[in-house]
């Protein structure tokens, strides 16, 4: 891939996340948030949260199904938007929603299982959004870094479940996430059972050849 | 001992008579705007105003959510799930002609025309305080009459101890009663609501034909729908075509959908819990911090002694 096409797509993925973002400034400029503003830009940071989240979490399964690179080099990009989303998300609800009433929230998050985990998928963003740097990658060791990244799974289902908890009867949205999440995971999934079995196989078949090799050395005259 | 409650407003917070007054032309002003070809096309709902007396005993002093608001943030399943969409395709819905079987456990069954039952029943505009159970709320000066006055003309008999409402069972109006993807539907159709005898027969519940001086907006349960305000909003029905007195209490559209989060009785109560979320507070349309939902929304001194001896958290 040539640096522009490099630069290219970047310049793409930086205009597709901000365009809500920007698209909500507006509306709020112009007061048209609608008659429950504080619920709408909650619902809407909320939406494209998992939006952004599942494009990241799509990344390698575009490379494993049509063997592109490309995709992998727009990971981080789109993970860290995915965290600046949530981080507003949460900002709102503390300042605009709740203006800042730490029992009532903190109340929240322990009584209401959909806050809790929507919390979970916070937290569990906030690491990997903190060890994105090339240095950190580094300093940790790329084993390590690999394991701990693993933790976007637990937030994307976290993040799925919060919406599907908190959607009332009918609503049927959080669904569609759920099935793109699943589809997602299911060919990471896929991907590892069949290279998991490649091992194995091919360990199986270089002890077959070495038995081979002893028996030829056995019974050679 | 006598128990003096607290005034519900400030004086701060009544509105001036005038000032009321003034908005109510500037809104009669409005609609006339409206009913004029080519004045302000799509974006105006069509609205006919609606003469009624206003009844100062039976309404807040707080001023109305702004029209738009409460003709655009609606919850009416029969569109769709989203605040917008009975808004959006309100336009589907047709009103009139309509009639209202009034049958059941009644010593004279009836149906009624809607507009037979706007003559039938003097107009009254009453300003209620509606309290959604998804915790935010709005004040509606709606137009209406009494229910107790038509059940009071079809003459219940003694086995009815239950009035249950049925909304429009009609694919073509309300298109989110086409079943969707995999045979999909958000409520089992007809939306079906009821009530007590006694709570239907209370004073403050109303049987609406209109809002803001306006015949009722489509979108918000035309042509006639019931205001029950010390219960959730969903209790009241909309776009009712039979109202029915029975021995048994009423299986609701939304009990059967979920009945351990939509009871019953579903009166506004702050010390019971949605499953989901507090009920202790709510966000006023217009406003910007929530505020404490009260009691019976606000009307337990006219409406608590309907539950005296009822374990509410039971009976939620």
């Amino acid at each position: 891939m040539t640096r522009r096409t490099r630069i290219t797509l970047k310049v793409v993925v930086w205009a597709g996340c901000l365009a809500p973002l920007l698209l909500l400034g507006y509306r709020a400029w112009t007061d048209d948030l609608g008659a429950n503003p504080i619920s709408f830009v909650t619902n809407t940071l909320g939406d494209w949260t998992l939006r952004i989240l599942l494009a990241s979490l799509a990344m390698t399964p575009l490379r494993i199904v049509f063997g592109l690179s490309w995709p992998i080099t727009l990971r981080r990009l789109l993970g860290l938007f995915a965290f600046a989303y949530v981080c507003l998300h949460f900002s709102v609800w503390i300042v605009l929603d709740f203006f800042f009433d730490w029992p009532r929230m903190w109340a929240d998050i322990v009584k209401r299982p959909y806050i809790t985990l929507g919390m979970l998928a916070l937290l569990s963003l906030t690491p990997l959004a903190a060890t994105s740097t090339t240095g950190m990658i580094r300093r940790l060791g790329a084993r390590t870094w690999t394991r701990l990244h693993r933790l976007v799974y637990i937030a994307g289902a976290c993040a799925v479940l919060h919406y599907l908890w908190l959607a009332k009867v009918g609503v049927t949205d959080p669904y569609w996430y759920a099935g793109a999440l699943l589809v997602l995971l299911g060919i990471r999934a896929g991907d590892w059972s069949r290279r998991a079995i490649r091992r194995r196989t091919a360990a199986v078949a270089a002890s077959a050849t070495s038995a081979r090799l002893i028996d030829r050395k056995r019974f050679s005259p | 001992m006598l128990i003096r409650r607290a005034p519900r407003f400030t004086a701060r917070e009544i509105t001036d008579p005038e000032l009321y007054l003034s908005r109510r032309e500037l809104m009669a002003g409005a609609a006339a705007l409206a009913l004029m070809p080519g004045a302000g096309e799509a974006a105006a709902p069509k609205s006919e105003p609606l003469a009624a007396k206003h009844n100062p005993a039976f309404s807040l002093s707080e001023p109305a959510t702004k029209i738009d608001h409460a003709t655009t943030y609606n919850n009416f399943y029969e569109f769709g799930v989203n605040k917008d969409d009975p808004s959006r395709l309100a336009h589907t819905l047709k009103p009139r002609p309509w009639s209202v079987q009034v049958d059941g456990h009644v010593h004279k069954p009836k149906t009624f025309d809607v507009d037979e039952l706007i003559k039938l029943f003097p107009l009254e505009e009453r300003v209620y305080s509606l309290r959604c159970v998804e915790a935010w709320s709005m004040v509606i000066p709606w137009i209406g009459f009494p229910l107790a006055s038509l059940l009071k003309r079809v003459e219940p008999t003694r086995q009815a101890k239950f009035v249950e409402f049925t909304a429009l069972l009609d694919p073509n109006q309300f298109p989110a009663q086409k079943p969707g993807f995999f045979g999909f539907s958000s409520l089992d159709w007809p939306y079906v609501e009821g009530l007590r005898l006694d709570e239907a027969l209370h004073p403050l519940t109303l049987l609406a034909v209109g809002m803001y001086g306006q015949v009722l907006p489509n979108q918000n349960g035309a042509p006639v729908r019931v205001v029950i305000p010390w219960k959730y909003g969903f209790k009241s029905a909309k776009s009712i075509v039979r109202i029915r007195l029975v021995a048994e209490q009423p299986k609701t559209a939304w009990e059967k959908a979920a009945p351990q989060e939509y009871g019953f009785y579903s009166n506004v109560n702050p010390a019971v819990s949605h499953p989901r979320w507090s009920q202790a507070d709510e966000r006023r349309i217009g406003e910007f911090r929530r505020r404490p939902t009260l009691p019976f929304n606000g009307y337990a001194d006219q409406v608590a002694s309907l539950y005296s001896g009822m374990d509410l958290k039971k009976f939620y």
